[in-house]
């Protein structure tokens, strides 16, 4: 009878034993290196938005407070989108009749708000809230990047909860003193450790052990 | 295999019908052609497609209520607060302890040396396989959203954490997980000489092909057999293990809670039998009607259903000290919770589930201390259907009557299973049949090549003649 297989079916079937276990490993570090990749995380891709609004512009160039118009951040859960008054507050007057700006005057008149691209979106089943982070010394930048900086905004942290506990784990390397927390330019004029730890101490803040519990964000 | 070793003192007394493994009569080339026949040459009985199609419509069940489950959530079943494991794990704890049987027969039968497990092991590995299957789909489904099932994987994740390595049902996972992979890998060697059979015999290029694929090359040679034997026995080494420990973790879903009825030291012995017990009760259930509808009786003796009887009735007691334990500690811990949840069951809303499965798991097994009920065939089937059926409430009670009244009476409620449930748990059964009716068509259910290694010992029988017609004796 004649043979069923080529000869070289012995060399594939080596191969493939070897290679499988190449080839899994080869997957699972493609797939993982997917999941963090900005193509699925969106970090660093500046989102198109309604309007062209420049961070840059309105907070290194003119030098407006981020609670201008996130006027909820010290408060709330959530910072807060600026309803098209806030907009209008200067641009009533300043460029009131720049065709750029048509969305947000088609706003004000029609009492429709803008349609925003949303560039942080949490998923729901975690509870995240703005005010305690913002009151226990976690700036702004911290986590939204150079914001001053953008144009168009892009997310600069992944959001995945690495991210989270990174922090969460050990809060000494990333907080700074409350008033500093707006600001955009800061830098420790001290060892970032030692600041940190005395500013947990001072904050009152949670050992890791109970900052990492599940129910904390997972509630 | 080292089957050369001259006379041995069993061949000189004469031939006794009832201790035989395999009915004399036989030579090498008729157990290869009656076997290989049932996948290659036979014509499917007509039996065969009426099983498979019931089975098939069955799994069909399945599918739709997976998929109905899917798109709406665990809703649909009939957990809720304070029941919150239900017939998903009723059904996940009976189909691992099933699957117990198949490994105990290949690994620990095996290394015991007990030859009369070499015209069950196949089919009862192939069981292990599927009903771990089945089994492996209710926690999958329960989870509510099984796409993200690799979380229990410990994997570099974006989560910056690990599974919980302190909780039972992590430690399940990879019970579990072992647990499938060693019983594939255990099916899958001991089948590789005869698919070369099967390789060599079929017909058609698309089944010498598949066949040939699946055998791996094998050609028989004698460093092949060296080596085969050698892997067979490192495996039979690594899954012995396994018998005992997969059912202790799942035992500990349980025992490691502080519900009363569920945090008991006996648990992991009481399990390890009890799925024995189940397992022997499935392979019995299976083997009666297999080797009746396609004429197996030479292959599959009265020997062999006596064995596997005495197997349940061990393990049975067993498990019927294990109920009487759990009674016993209840009284003499002077626990009030302990002693309520005994109560209960003997008294409770869900007493008649009680009072049967000690009717069928205790029973109705003393039959099979008479060796008349051990060698009917109809009474053994019976018998173990009655505890494939006691075994599955015996899992209900343990679920759902320490869960439905603990420490609160605030909290206390009832469960009702919903139709999802039941068509669930059918659906399950019908994808168990249904792998099992093509594993039948398609592979050989009993090892051509270990049968074939028994001959020497049947073939010539000094006292009573040689070659005598098969005439093992069936009451069926």
């Amino acid at each position: 009878m004649a043979q069923i297989f080529h000869r070289s079916t012995n060399l594939i079937a080596r191969v493939s034993i070897l290679g499988a276990v190449f080839i899994i490993a080869a997957v699972t570090w493609a797939l993982a290196a997917l999941n963090r990749s900005p193509y699925v995380t969106q970090v660093g891709v500046a989102r198109e938005q309604p309007v062209p609004f420049s961070h840059k512009h309105h907070v290194k160039q003119l030098g407006i407070d981020c609670r201008y118009c996130h006027t909820s951040v010290e408060e709330g859960r959530f910072a807060g989108i600026p309803p098209t008054e806030t907009c209008m507050t200067c641009h009533s007057q300043i460029h009131a009749t720049s065709p750029m700006l048509e969305p947000v005057r088609e706003s004000w008149r029609t009492n429709r708000p803008i349609p925003w691209t949303r560039v942080y979106d949490l998923p729901d089943f975690v509870y995240f809230d703005h005010s305690i982070h913002v009151k226990k010394g976690v700036a702004c930048v911290t986590c939204h990047g150079p914001v001053d900086e953008m144009p168009l905004v892009w997310k600069a942290s992944t959001l995945h909860m690495e991210w989270c506990l990174e922090c969460h784990r050990q809060p000494e390397r990333y907080i700074r003193p409350r008033e500093y927390v707006f600001r955009t330019d800061w830098a420790p004029r001290e060892d970032q450790r030692e600041l940190g730890r005395r500013l947990v101490r001072e904050y009152k803040i949670d050992r890791p052990e109970r900052l990492t519990d599940c129910s904390v964000c997972h509630r | 295999m080292s089957e050369e070793k001259g006379p041995r003192v069993e061949m000189a007394t004469p031939f006794d019908p009832r201790a035989a493994i395999l009915a004399p009569g036989h030579t090498y080339a008729s157990i290869t052609d009656k076997i290989s026949a049932l996948v290659l040459t036979r014509r499917t009985p007509r039996g065969w497609f009426l099983g498979f199609t019931i089975a098939f419509l069955l799994l069909m069940l399945l599918l739709f209520t997976a998929a109905y489950l899917l798109a709406t959530g665990v809703g649909i079943w009939g957990v809720t607060v304070p029941v919150g494991w239900g017939f998903d794990i009723i059904n996940f704890v009976w189909w691992i302890g099933i699957g117990h049987a198949g490994t105990l027969i290949s690994a620990i039968l095996l290394l015991l040396r007990q030859r009369w497990r070499t015209s069950i092991n196949r089919f009862a590995e192939a069981m292990t396989l599927f009903a771990v299957a089945c089994a492996g789909l209710y926690p999958l489904l329960h989870m509510g959203r099984p796409w993200l099932f690799y979380w229990l994987l410990p994997y570099p994740n974006t989560m910056g954490t690990w599974p919980q390595p302190r909780s039972p049902l992590v430690w399940d996972v990879f019970a579990i997980t072992t647990y499938a992979t060693v019983s594939f890998l255990f099916w899958f060697i001991g089948l590789i000489p005869d698919l070369a059979t099967l390789r060599d015999r079929a017909r058609r290029r698309f089944w010498r092909i598949l066949y040939g694929f699946l055998a791996m090359g094998w050609r028989g040679s004698a460093r092949h057999w060296a080596r085969y034997e050698m892997a067979y026995l490192l495996l039979a080494g690594l899954a012995t293990p396994l018998v005992v420990s997969v059912h202790t973790v799942v035992s500990f879903d349980f025992a490691i809670s502080i519900i009363p009825g569920w945090h008991a030291t006996i648990f992991p012995p009481y399990f390890v039998a009890g799925a024995i017990y189940s397992g022997f009760a499935m392979v019995v259930t299976l083997a009666i009607p297999l080797r009746k509808f396609y004429e197996l009786e030479d292959f599959i003796t009265m020997k062999h259903l006596d064995n596997m009887a005495k197997i349940m009735l061990a393990t049975g007691l067993i498990v019927g000290y294990g109920y009487m334990m759990e009674a016993f500690m209840a009284w003499y811990s002077g626990n009030p919770y302990e002693r309520y949840m005994i109560l209960n069951r003997l008294r409770g809303p869900y007493a008649p589930v009680y009072w049967a499965l000690l009717v069928c798991n205790v029973g109705v097994l003393q039959a099979l201390w008479s060796a008349r009920v051990r060698r009917n065939v109809r009474a053994l089937f019976a018998i173990a259907l009655v505890v494939n059926v006691g075994m599955w409430l015996e899992r209900f009670v343990i679920v759902v009557t320490s869960l439905h009244r603990d420490f609160l009476p605030s909290s206390w409620g009832m469960y009702r299973p919903t139709i999802f449930d039941w068509t669930m748990f059918l659906g399950s059964i019908g994808l168990f049949l249904t792998l099992m009716f093509l594993f039948i068509r398609l592979l050989p259910v009993i090892s051509i090549f270990e049968m074939r290694a028994l001959l020497p010992e049947t073939a010539p029988t000094p006292g009573g003649g040689t070659m005598r017609p098969a005439e093992a004796p069936t009451t069926s």
